[in-house]
């Protein structure tokens, strides 16, 4: 079977790959949120470098990194050719009745600089850890079950729907469907669509059904759980001190 | 004989339709006892599947009466225990098989019968072996060949123990071999008590001990 969400960074050997799940999580809030509000250079400069240091210990492959940020930037890029006309602000540049303003291009940047930067760090905390390790993560640091089983269900499913879509698309294929611009092909399509819609709804019934038979009352299980390291300990503290120092440097 | 032995499944006068269906069950009437091993079959469509999902709970019916292990069942509530104690093994093991790993599905259902961790992983290994399943806990259930899904989907549900076994189809699709295997399982442990839907009429007359028609909305014994 063709797996569809890979998980290509969750296997190796690096210091951030042996880490405590829960460290990471914890360190990867604080510092989301800090990126997040802070507006000053210098801070977000540091905070850049935060994340290329993590990636760098991460030891992950640079080709698939930057194909990632890639994916991310072509979206900002979007906003690129919004924010710099639509701000007001001192302009700098007149191109007939479009103005361009130093303010659009500032915030533009500042939310290029964020963005890059929180996924730089997110890659190299929580694609080190297995999508299960992080589901377990978060249940040892009570976040809501409800989140939980959303999170989980949703990467769960989505293999599954995309072996039913396989299957769909199998049987389009053996009837000699080819994928033209006509009519014929939009409607097939939306008929995919819409089928898999049912059958996915169907079998998320079943599911609910099958787990009603065998006792549950809302609660998942924890089969193996984290040890605690030492270096979990001190690798946190001077994660998260670091980011503090982002917050408190004048 | 029969009467002296205690009734686990009483369903008196039973009706059930599908929203905007004609009646699927009309003035239904089923008993089934401790130790007894029959077999379901009956057209498609005839309602088998229903049948099971009314007993367990996953549907309710219109009108009429159902006694599970010697008390009435009518609200959600007074299934849990139903369930706890009836293993339901679903046609599609895409359905049944939900967790990362063949181990956390297999425990899933102890631990929510509040089995300790420890009580769990020893259900977990003794599961297994009598499955024949040694070395398949930490395989990913998705990664699973068809025929290993439906053994470890019974293995889910054996896992918990239960007084009675529901088996939904569990032949469709298997090979030879496997099917051998399910029939040695069923025998090994002659004190279950089950009741299975299938077509396989070879698979029925090794495992069970008689056979019921279901056709119409009436059950009868062949």
């Amino acid at each position: 079977m063709i797996n569809l969400i890979e998980e290509k960074f969750s296997q190796g050997g690096s210091f951030l790959h042996r880490l405590d799940p829960r460290v990471k999580i914890i360190v990867i809030i604080v510092f989301s949120v800090v990126v997040a509000v802070t507006n000053r250079y210098k801070s977000l400069s540091f905070a850049l470098l935060f994340a290329i240091v993590l990636i760098i210990m991460a030891k992950l492959r640079i080709r698939e990194i930057i194909f990632r940020l890639v994916v991310v930037n072509s979206f900002i890029f979007l906003l690129w050719l919004i924010l710099p006309f639509t701000l007001s602000g001192i302009i700098i540049y007149s191109m007939g009745s479009l103005n361009i303003s130093l303010e659009g291009i500032n915030y533009a940047f500042l939310i290029t600089l964020k963005s890059n930067t929180i996924v730089l760090a997110s890659l190299a905390l929580l694609s080190t850890s297995p999508i299960f390790n992080l589901v377990h993560a978060l249940s040892h640091l009570r976040f809501p079950d409800k989140l939980i089983h959303l999170f989980f269900f949703t990467y769960r499913y989505i293999q599954t729907i995309h072996s039913e879509y396989i299957r769909l698309n199998n049987a389009l294929k053996i009837r000699s469907f080819k994928a033209q611009t006509n009519f014929h092909t939009y409607r097939t399509y939306a008929y995919l669509v819409g089928i898999m819609l049912i059958r996915s709804y169907d079998r998320s019934q079943r599911v609910y059904n099958a787990m009603l038979c065998r006792g549950f009352k809302g609660k998942f299980w924890i089969l193996n759980h984290f040890s605690f390291k030492r270096s979990d300990l001190i690798s946190g503290i001077i994660m998260v001190s670091w980011i503090i120092g982002l917050v408190l440097y004048p | 004989m029969r009467e002296k032995k205690e009734a686990l499944i009483k369903i008196n006068d039973l009706f059930f339709a599908y929203p905007g269906q004609d009646y699927l069950f009309k003035n239904f009437n089923f008993l089934f006892f401790k130790g007894e091993k029959i077999g379901l079959i009956g057209p498609n469509g005839s309602g088998k599947t229903t049948l099971f999902h009314l007993i367990m709970g996953l549907l309710f019916p219109t009108r009429g009466k159902m006694e599970i292990f010697g008390k009435e069942r009518k609200t959600e509530r007074d299934f849990t225990e139903v369930r706890e104690r009836i293993g339901l093994v679903f046609q599609d093991p895409d359905d049944q098989l939900f967790s990362p790993t063949v181990a956390e599905d297999i425990i899933f259902g102890p631990l929510n019968l509040r089995k300790s961790q420890p009580e769990a992983k020893k259900i977990l290994k003794e599961t297994l072996e009598t499955l024949g399943l040694s070395g398949f806990e930490d395989r990913i259930t998705y990664n699973l060949s068809y025929g290993e899904k439906r053994l470890v989907s019974l293995a889910t549900v054996w896992a918990m123990q239960p007084e009675v076994l529901l088996l939904d189809e569990p032949t469709t699709w298997l090979d030879d071999e496997t099917i051998v295997k399910i029939i040695q399982i069923l025998k090994r442990n002659s004190d279950l008590s089950y009741i299975i839907i299938s077509h396989d009429k070879y698979f029925l007359k090794e495992t069970t001990g008689s056979i019921y028609l279901l056709d119409r909305g009436k059950i009868k014994e062949l």
